[in-house]
């Protein structure tokens, strides 16, 4: 009786160990975000100011803002997403809807899933080689293209998953009442997975926009405003990087500032997709 | 009258048949368009293949078989090896796994078993979050917070800790810089950590309700049900999410490369600096003059994708076993 006591006894302790320990676990994940998003906020706040929305990068030792790098940023990041998305979209419906069953679309969900893992800088220099190498310089237009590539594997990934949930039974009424399938697809799957495949453009959105990898050698950076597609860009993340390192103290606020500009935009995005999608993972 | 309606109705009949070759062409030109698209996802990659594989070609082709196992790296003298960006990548992301994996399996345990129903969501989310920040976020924390933390209070007292152990003394030998390899494993842990989490969290999730049940219903405590039931259930889907969150590991590049010290030598400290493949490549690339350096750099962003690509292949592949069983 004893023994069985303090088997029981040393079985509850275990467990109550462990148990401690996830808690401990859960704890340290909940930390880190508490303490980046805290230093983020009290490095970043002090040198928030209108001159950083309207003045340009400066040189070393001299306060100016961000415009054109902000500028940068959001141009590249418009254009990959309009290039990415359409081929993104296309090529989930096809893994969904014309081709399900097929061999093909295992093995572009395989590689798919292969590309949106990748490490993103190999995707920098694959466009270097496709894009900057031939044309004999580094320009926006390289930038934007390598933020693309990131973009297609996200689109593709949610646009398939989502079209997958769309009940057939909604298909096949389209179907009965003579519709091809393309308007099928257009009028029925398409409205009804709409709030996720919006979801997973929002999550694109929110990858790239603080992508820097890819850009250091296909946009480059650029000192001064610049809205020439055909030329080096500035944008965001690389000019944190810049700034960061520099030994300036006005370029490592400014650095600062920028951080905090992306991670609000970045979470800000993330929250909005999470919550299109809220209601369909509670159920 | 007759008349009348017969030509109503052929000429319906007619504009139903064009109607109908219209929709067969337009739905034709749809679905050769998403079929295009869905290549093209292959076209990448094998572009991608092809691409390092000719940007590479006259630097392997110059240094051989020995690039991968020469450490000097001397632009100088154009003398290159890629024995220490390898040696750092694969040390880094090693001691991240090695830390997060125990970590995240904790905080997957804690969500489907511990953890109060109206918290889940929330904190669920708030460690998905993690996964969202921007690695240069992680790089510029890393460099001005982290580091400086590191170097003032844990690395001396882990080398005053470790003093005269043989072994332990020179992993952990000073001067305590902050920056190296040993910040650069943690940094990656805290990456990796959300990755590794939410994989574990959705094939713990996947485990029946029943076997749980039974065990729970023997006496188990909750311990036992993870450890004897849920873990081995789950075993493939575990792997799966670590070889994911390994991946991640070896191919980042910006918050790497803001604490790792960028130095091309292997030292025995894991506080020494060091580099990595994508390190080196974000350093260095915009600098190279001349086509070997250039072309030495490719070697290693290609050497990089083939360690990343068997990875990341093994974990889906292993991800797609949990699937199938649970679609079955």
């Amino acid at each position: 009786m004893s023994t069985a006591q303090s088997l029981h006894q040393s079985r509850k302790r275990k467990n109550g160990v462990m148990m401690t320990l996830c808690v401990v676990a859960a704890g340290i994940g909940l930390a880190w975000l508490a303490l980046i998003l805290g230093a983020l906020l009290y490095k970043g706040l002090s040198g928030v100011s209108l001159s950083v929305f309207t003045e340009m990068t400066p040189p070393p030792g001299d306060a100016g803002g961000l415009l054109n790098a902000i500028y940068g940023s959001i141009v590249m990041t418009i254009i990959g997403i309009f290039v990415g998305t359409p081929i993104g979209v296309l090529a989930g419906t096809y893994m969904a809807e014309y081709g399900r069953f097929s061999k093909l679309t295992t093995v572009v969900r395989f590689i798919n899933d292969i590309l949106l893992s990748a490490p993103s800088i190999i995707i920098g220099l694959f466009v270097y080689e496709l894009m900057v190498r031939p044309m004999g310089h580094f320009s926006a237009i390289a930038g934007a293209v390598a933020l693309s590539i990131l973009v297609i594997p996200v689109v593709v990934r949610t646009t398939e998953d989502m079209l997958n949930l769309v009940p057939n039974a909604l298909r096949e009424a389209g179907t009965a009442i003579g519709a091809p399938r393309w308007v099928v697809i257009r009028s029925v799957a398409y409205r009804a997975a709409l709030s996720g495949i919006v979801t997973g453009i929002l999550l694109a959105i929110a990858r790239i926009s603080g992508e820097t990898a890819p850009l250091l050698f296909t946009a480059l950076n650029n000192q001064f405003w610049s809205s020439n597609l055909n030329a080096p860009m500035a944008s965001l993340p690389v000019t944190i990087f810049q700034f960061a390192l520099s030994p300036y103290e006005e370029w490592q606020q400014l650095a600062w500032t920028g951080a905090l500009i992306i991670t609000l935009t970045v979470l800000g995005l993330s929250i909005i997709a999470r919550s299109l999608t809220g209601r369909r993972e509670d159920r | 009258m007759t008349a009348v309606s017969e030509a109503a109705t052929s000429s319906a009949m007619r504009t139903r048949e064009a109607t109908v070759r219209r929709f067969a062409v337009t739905d034709m030109v749809f679905r050769t368009a998403t079929r295009l698209s869905a290549m093209l996802v292959l076209v990448l990659l094998g572009g991608v293949a092809i691409s390092l594989v000719a940007g590479s070609w006259e630097a392997l082709s110059k240094f051989g078989f020995s690039f991968l196992t020469t450490e000097s790296w001397n632009p100088v003298t154009e003398n290159f090896g890629a024995l220490a960006p390898i040696y750092g990548t694969i040390v880094t992301s090693a001691i991240a796994i090695l830390i997060a994996v125990p970590i995240g399996i904790g905080i997957a345990v804690f969500l489907t078993e511990l953890c109060p129903r109206p918290l889940r969501r929330p904190i669920g989310i708030a460690v998905e979050l993690l996964a969202g920040i921007p690695s240069i976020i992680y790089g510029i924390w890393g460099l001005f917070v982290f580091a400086p933390f590191l170097q003032t209070t844990v690395q001396p007292f882990i080398i005053w800790l470790f003093k005269g152990i043989p072994g332990l003394d020179s992993l952990f030998a000073g001067p305590p810089y902050g920056i190296g390899l040993l910040t650069s494993s943690l940094i990656l842990a805290i990456m990796v950590l959300p990755f590794i989490t939410s994989i574990t969290k959705d094939v713990f999730d996947t485990v029946p309700a029943v076997l749980k049940e039974s065990a729970y219903g023997i006496g188990c405590t909750t311990w036992e049900v993870t450890r004897r039931v849920t873990i081995p259930y789950t075993r493939v889907g575990i792997m799966g999410g670590v070889m994911l969150g390994l991946g991640r590991a070896l191919g980042e590049t910006m918050a790497v490369t803001f604490v790792i010290g960028n130095a091309h030598r292997i030292s025995a400290s894991l506080f020494a600096p060091g580099t990595t493949i994508s390190a080196t490549i974000a350093n260095e690339f915009t600098e190279a003059d001349g086509n070997l350096y250039t072309s030495s750099l490719v070697s290693l962003g290609l050497i990089l994708f083939i360690i990343t690509f068997i990875i990341l292949a093994l974990a889906r592949y292993m991800l797609l076993r949990i699937d199938s069983r649970t679609g079955a």
